[in-house]
């Protein structure tokens, strides 16, 4: 196997995607503005076959930022270490740019819930979820970015603002942080509080990727907004404008475009990536 | 009022349990239908996740049904590992059990074919055996220790099982037979593919996989199936790839 050590020691400031299998041959033939890919960590964690041929020859074109979904950093308990393991063991061939996780919980017991739980910001679960960093970066043997959830509730309990609690855990831990502007868009309607004070009290110097990507509308039982976090549908304009809002004051950073659900035919997530691009790169 | 990671967990996949106090809205009232969007996320994306992994069953028992048992999988069954690609083990056991599905005895076998098509697309990767190998004296052959290829499955039914899988993936084949089949899964390159296995193939396979030498395995298939037949059974195996190289070096 190629050694690609070195390749990208770190992501583009630059378009990426999310990348859905179906887009192998056309990303391989017409990237358009795409320089990254990032992938979803459990998937890529069986013995052999098709995913990890794509991942393989992907790699040796893309730079790739894994970016995981089970770790259950937010958790009460520790993260599972055969988890852990398991992504060792895949960060340690493919050698990608980035590895990210996010502020949630997924695993409770011997159960894996297959979403992303939110949790309280509290003294004690700030001083936990640090410490499961320290545990996944020493386990990894790299620096890792922690991204905002979108949130359709709070708890009563929180002491926190979300942005503090990141900006606290990032000093605590040294870690970066992913900030998903689709989730800021998203818990800002849904919990009543404006996007760009959000974004303007985030510590953007410690931001090494962000997000953007579509969500459903829906209402809560009093009739007001309720944004679901769906990956299923192209950004929305006010979601791009928090981005170019987002990026004025941090300059560039690789943005990713997220697809998911009903996923579509690859012209119409390259434009998405064009879309991004553009912002990144405004016409003189 | 704080709320544990138990409670939160208790009402995800139980929609009659009550919504945890302590969550809120923006206004501090009760969460109400914003906890369900968690409820609904956990459940549709198990669901999602076992209609992509049992295309075979959700077929024969249409959307419907295969919605309705997913739900009460997924909340006897929810998942214990983060790889969900494996998610769904007990599918078969779990079938086998419903009695209003009793009229349809081989759903549990066709669920294992699901499963065994999904674990051969993932196994790993390997170097199958080049015919040319086995090129021997024949006394050597008799002792010699052939290994399934890593992706190699093999399921033995006392149903149609290969004919039910053919005759709900294939436009116009044939209708099932009333015959027990046994069925090889294969992965030539990256597709898994079900094969129909002669009689005494699959004793004769599973003995190898045990590590029983050429010889030994043969006399196991006899024992199992009295008309054995050994050379096909063999170009069976070699046609589609279902044997390892018997080089130690296997570096791809």
């Amino acid at each position: 196997m190629l050694d690609t050590s070195g390749r990208y020691d770190h992501l583009p400031d630059a378009p990426g995607v999310g990348y859905k299998p179906q887009h192998f041959t056309d990303l391989m033939r017409d990237p358009g503005p795409v320089a990254w890919l990032e992938i979803h960590a459990e998937n890529y964690m069986g013995d052999g076959g098709r995913p990890l041929a794509q991942l393989r020859a992907l790699s040796e074109i893309f730079a790739i930022s894994v970016h995981g979904v089970g770790l259950s950093i937010g958790g009460e308990a520790r993260p599972d270490p055969d988890h852990l393991a398991r992504l060792r063991h895949l960060t340690g061939w493919l050698k990608p740019s980035s590895f990210s996780e996010h502020l949630a919980w997924s695993t409770h017991g011997a159960e894996f819930m297959n979403d992303l739980l939110p949790l309280p910001y509290t003294g004690a679960t700030l001083t936990r979820v640090a410490a499961h960093i320290d545990e996944v970066q020493s386990a990894l043997g790299c620096r890792m970015l922690l991204e905002n959830p979108s949130s359709y509730l709070a708890f009563a309990e929180s002491t926190w603002s979300e942005t503090d609690f990141l900006k606290e855990l990032a000093k605590r831990t040294g870690c970066g942080l992913l900030l998903d502007i689709n989730n800021v868009f998203i818990s800002a309607t849904n919990l009543g509080y404006s996007p760009r004070e959000y974004i303007d009290a985030f510590p953007l110097d410690a931001v090494g990727e962000m997000h953007v990507g579509g969500h459903d509308e829906d209402k809560d039982d009093d009739g007001g907004p309720l944004l679901i976090d769906s990956h299923a549908k192209p950004v929305v304009d006010p979601v791009w404008a928090l981005l170019r809002h987002t990026l004025a004051a941090s300059g560039p950073k690789p943005v990713l475009v997220e697809w998911d659900n009903d996923v579509p035919d690859w012209p119409v997530l390259r434009d998405e990536a064009r879309r991004a691009s553009d912002i990144l790169q405004p016409a003189e | 009022m704080t709320v544990t990671e138990a409670q939160f967990r208790e009402a995800l996949l139980d929609p009659d349990a009550p919504v945890p106090a302590g969550l809120v809205s923006a206004t501090g009232a009760p969460a109400g239908a914003r906890y369900s969007v968690y409820r609904n996320n956990v459940t549709v994306s198990l669901c999602q996740a076992l209609a992509t992994a049992f295309p075979l069953v959700a077929k024969l028992l249409g959307p419907e049904n295969f919605a309705g048992l997913s739900k009460l999988y997924v909340r006897q069954h929810p998942p214990t590992s983060q790889l969900m690609m494996f998610y769904g083990t007990e599918f078969p056991e779990f079938l086998g059990g419903i009695a209003s599905l009793a009229h349809l005895g081989y759903l549990p076998d066709c669920a294992r074919l699901d499963l065994a098509l999904r674990q051969s697309y993932h196994a790993a990767d390997g170097v199958a055996l080049d015919p040319a190998e086995l090129q021997m004296d024949p006394a050597l052959l008799a002792g010699l220790r052939l290994a399934p290829a890593p992706a190699t499955r093999v399921l033995r039914s006392s149903w149609p099982l290969f004919d039910l899988w053919r005759y709900n993936t294939e436009a116009g084949a044939p209708k099932p037979r009333a015959v027990a089949q046994d069925v090889l899964i294969t992965r030539p390159e990256f597709d898994p593919v079900p094969v129909l296995l002669p009689a005494g193939a699959a004793a004769w396979l599973d003995a190898l996989a045990r590590g029983m030498t050429l010889g030994e395995a043969n006399d196991a298939a006899l024992r199992d199936t009295a008309d054995f037949d050994l050379s096909a059974a063999l170009s069976t195996a070699l046609q589609t790839k279902s044997l390892s190289t018997l080089k130690k070096d296997k570096t791809l």
